[in-house]
């Protein structure tokens, strides 16, 4: 059955000390400690799996790191993968098309003068939106699993969850996908300020927070205050309601326009109008006066304002600190150390907000290797890393079993209703109830394919598939790090798939 | 067992005639957080105030009228409540049962949702620097002698954080566990010695204790009673749970950050209080007449949002809010608190309701006259807060 190909686990890396150097009691702090290969794919990746250690192997610790940090485009998907994505609605038409259709066809429900089939119109509409704002999960999910490009595909969740907006408003499910593939995954390693730029601009969240309600005379001041409390500055920084209102006046006019005609406006003013897509900015909705945004007196000019407090919002120490400790968080601990959020925001400074550059900072710190086994792993970790460890590179035929774990754990993919995404403290993810519903996840996962391999199709055929928990990487590092209360308990299981339950359920796999 | 080694609070104390603190398991609390800042003002309505009137042209709630729909319901001659809590809480009203405390909030000012839940959650007030490890329900469940507290959520609010481990349960999603016994118990063997052990161990006994109960539900409704949904089903779980196990509890509703069309007598926020009060009203229902007399529920929310409406026919971020306190045992029909009139020159920096009551002088009150506490423990609950007995039971 498993044939324990034994792969040396004495190639122990050491990733630290380079950029430590600058902070002198950097090692005073947190001494450096050796991270093994296994640790380092744990946090980089989705989950350690036999064909990313490999491949980790064949490279080296730092060029592997080197490339996580810097994907190209030729680092594509398995073909057997890619197909399926092709094969989406959401791949083949654009948003834009598809918020068209669906409002045509709200339209026509709407006004359909039977009861009975009016509601059933509704309902088969509501349908149509819930399959693809589904879609844009299978895809992320797929992506997840399989992409060799690990740490972008983290950072893409990292960043939709920072810059969250909820599928279920209003007709965020049509745009949901489009927002997580082309707002934020292009610049998930890219620079800090193209990537709220691009937040900005896209309609989910113009939508999502309100600001294609906000204009001149008419202020909805809820995007604004988001804005600078959760994307860029942070709260209790240095900020007040005036700044908020502020804002809130010079983002007047970023709105949503499905109509392909352009707004009627004066002569002066179309030179303003700014389209891109559902996109618009429409200056007559626009307040013209000048502002006083934290200090900077803002001149009244239409879009060239936004892009000028955006960099103002970019720039700001506060943001730099802000976004360097939430990323510390999610890959280090609840409480990042400081001295480690202090070099990351002066590596965020000094490169004018490159996420790749911080990252580079935090993997190669000594806190960062210090605190492997440390973090424990929130739902959609949890999952990712048991089924990419339990099917390495076979690719799943279906993820509605894995975004159904998800919502049941309470981190739906695009399913928080809240703009402050979910926590990424580990509090929320390890009381007696989530780890009650957990070890249930658990078992669905070890007892067996648990619907991932039978395609979402009418009369499709389930492919037969198990979960190999007890593979070349458990015989070769994972078993080593087991604590003896762990292996006395596997060595009582019954069945392969009681042993794939109590792995997935033992301490060890939670971190 | 855990439970009992939490500190014993004074035995028994007379309080108003009755005695509440021994044996306490019978006194019941549970806190209701309505997550996303309601909008206080169209709830309980000033009506004696042209100034609302003025401010909200196409949110007001007309004046009571007796014969008319979709009217403000009467409370006292300057406040009214929504109609759409015509049938599920203005019966409370009627009966005596609840109280209104309007102008009440923390002293935060930052408006953001997520800061000032926090707030309130750990009830820490907002100077020096948080412990998030130490929620003041978390605290309260510390000083009480037979507590068992439970948070009617999918995750452990932070309310709960800190000392012991305390269950959550995802109350609308139970089912029937699917790790047997045998694998539980190898389960909690691998988490010996480990900082989870009491957390695994918890969620296993949690998970048995409700399927239980939930269960004598299913076959209720397997057996043609008429199973209720969505919020008013959780609620009765929660009602049936804290009748039979728990009594001390937790849960939290969102959906209430009305920034754009939220509606006036009818429309979203109508829609959303009519679902809270079916759930409130399943809540007293499930519980029973014995145990709702025991109990007090507290209705609160981060803040309120803003006095007048804004350009999209909705509201937003503001300071004062107003808390309900029902219960069996409350002496209500009343709305109490420091009250100003409702004109502009009494709002806060000219844009939202003043806060006059503080959240923590409420409920260390409440918690004093309800528990019996003494001054160290009140002082342990929130520190450094003067409690104020509004006189609620």
């Amino acid at each position: 059955m498993v044939s324990p190909k034994l792969v040396s686990v004495g190639l122990l890396l050491l990733v630290s000390v380079r950029a430590s150097a600058s902070t002198p009691d950097a090692h005073k702090a947190a001494p450096a400690r050796e991270i093994t290969d296994i640790d380092l794919l744990n946090r980089v990746t989705w989950g350690a799996n036999e064909s990313s250690l490999t491949k980790l192997r064949a490279m080296g610790a730092r060029k592997w790191l080197d490339w996580q940090l810097h994907p190209t485009a030729a680092d594509r998907l398995p073909p057997a993968v890619q197909a399926q994505i092709d094969a989406m609605t959401i791949s083949k038409q654009p948003m834009v098309d598809l918020v068209a259709d669906m409002a045509a066809r709200n339209k026509v429900a709407n006004q359909i003068t039977d009861v009975d089939a009016k509601k059933a119109a509704q309902q088969a509409n509501q349908q149509a939106m819930n399959d693809l704002a589904r879609q844009g999960a299978a895809r992320e999910i797929l992506r997840d699993l399989y992409s060799p490009a690990q740490l972008r595909e983290q950072m893409t969740w990292f960043w939709f969850n920072h810059f969250n907006v909820h599928q279920y408003k209003a007709d965020i499910r049509t745009m949901v996908a489009d927002y997580e593939d082309r707002a934020i995954r292009p610049n998930a390693l890219g620079r800090f300020r193209d990537l709220l730029g691009a937040t900005v601009r896209d309609p989910a969240m113009l939508r999502y927070l309100d600001n294609a309600a906000n204009a001149a005379g008419h202020i909805n001041e809820n995007y604004a205050r988001e804005i600078m409390e959760l994307h860029t500055m942070g709260v209790g920084s240095n900020y007040t309601q005036q700044d908020v209102q502020e804002l809130a006046r010079c983002l007047t006019g970023l709105g949503i326009d499905p109509n392909p005609d352009n707004p009627k406006l004066t002569l002066a003013m179309q030179a303003q109008l700014v389209r891109d897509g559902l996109f618009e900015f429409n200056p007559a909705r626009h307040d013209h006066g000048d502002k006083v945004f934290l200090g900077h007196t803002i001149k009244g000019a239409g879009m060239p304002e936004i892009n000028e407090v955006l960099d103002i919002l970019a720039r700001e120490p506060a943001t730099a600190r802000h976004v360097s400790r939430e990323i510390a968080t999610f890959f280090v601990s609840d409480n990042p150390p400081p001295a480690l959020v202090d070099r990351m925001t002066q590596t965020f400074q000094r490169t004018d907000g490159d996420i790749a550059a911080v990252l580079s900072t935090l993997f190669r710190s000594p806190e960062f290797a210090a605190s492997t086994g440390e973090k424990f792993k929130d739902p959609v970790h949890y999952v990712l890393s048991a089924v990419r460890l339990a099917y390495d590179d076979k690719p799943i035929l279906n993820t509605a079993p894995i975004q159904g774990w998800l919502n049941r754990m309470a981190e739906g993919i695009y399913n928080h209703d809240t703009p402050d995404g979910y926590s990424m403290n580990s509090t929320a993810w390890n009381g007696p109830g989530q780890l009650a519903v957990r070890f249930e996840i658990a078992r669905q996962i070890g007892s067996g394919s648990a619907g991932l391999f039978k395609p979402a199709e009418p009369n499709a055929v389930d492919h037969p598939a198990f979960p190999r928990l007890m593979n070349a990487l458990y015989f070769s590092g994972l078993r080593r790090n087991l604590g003896p209360a762990t292996a006395a308990a596997l060595d009582q299981a019954v069945s392969p798939q009681d042993w794939n339950i109590l792995f997935l359920c033992s301490p060890e796999f939670m971190y | 067992m855990r439970r009992r080694d939490l500190l014993s609070a004074a035995a028994a104390i007379t309080v108003s005639g009755r005695v509440w603190a021994a044996p306490q398991a019978d006194t019941r609390l549970l806190v209701v957080f309505l997550r996303g800042a309601y909008d206080a003002a169209n709830v309980v309505i000033p009506v004696s105030s042209d100034f609302y009137y003025q401010s909200r042209p196409t949110l007001a709630v007309p004046r009571p009228a007796a014969e008319a729909a979709n009217t403000a319901l009467a409370l006292d001659s300057d406040w009214a409540l929504h109609p759409s809590l015509k049938d599920t809480i203005y019966p409370l009203w009627q009966r005596k049962q609840i109280v209104f405390v309007p102008f009440a909030g923390t002293d935060d000012v930052t408006r953001s949702h997520f800061e000032t839940q926090d707030t309130i959650e750990l009830g820490q007030g907002i100077q020096g620097s948080r412990d998030y490890r130490s929620g003041f329900m978390g605290r309260l469940a510390s000083v009480l002698s037979k507590p068992t507290p439970i948070a009617f959520t999918a995750q452990l609010p932070l309310t709960f954080q800190g000392g012991a481990t305390i269950p959550n349960v995802a109350i609308n999603a139970v089912g029937k566990p699917g790790v047997d016994d045998r694998q539980a118990k190898l389960i909690q063997s691998m988490y010996k010695g480990h900082r989870l052990a009491a957390s695994v161990a918890e969620g296993f006994e949690v998970r048995d204790d409700v399927y239980r109960s939930i269960s004598e539900e299913m076959v209720a409704a397997s057996r043609g009673a008429v199973s209720p949904k969505g919020y008013e089903l959780s609620a009765r779980r929660i009602g049936r749970l804290m009748r039979e196990q728990f009594n001390l509890g937790f849960v939290d509703v969102g959906g209430w950050d009305t920034h754009v069309n939220q509606g006036g007598a009818t429309g979203y926020l109508a829609d959303r209080l009519a679902e809270l009060g079916r759930g409130v009203a399943g809540f007293v229902d499930e519980i029973g007449p014995d145990a709702w007399h025991d109990t007090v529920v507290v209705v609160i929310s981060e803040f309120g949002r803003t006095f007048r409406e804004n350009g999209n026919r909705g509201t937003d971020h503001g300071h004062g809010s107003v808390y309900w306190v029902l219960g069996g045992g409350v002496k209500g029909g009343r709305v109490v608190g420091e009250q100003v009139r409702v004109e502009q020159a009494n709002l806060f920096q000219n844009r939202d309701y003043p806060v006059l009551t503080d959240y923590r002088v409420l409920l260390g009150g409440l918690l004093q006259r309800l528990y019996g506490l003494d001054a160290a423990q009140l002082e342990k609950v929130f520190p450094k807060t003067q409690a104020k007995d509004l006189a609620i039971i």
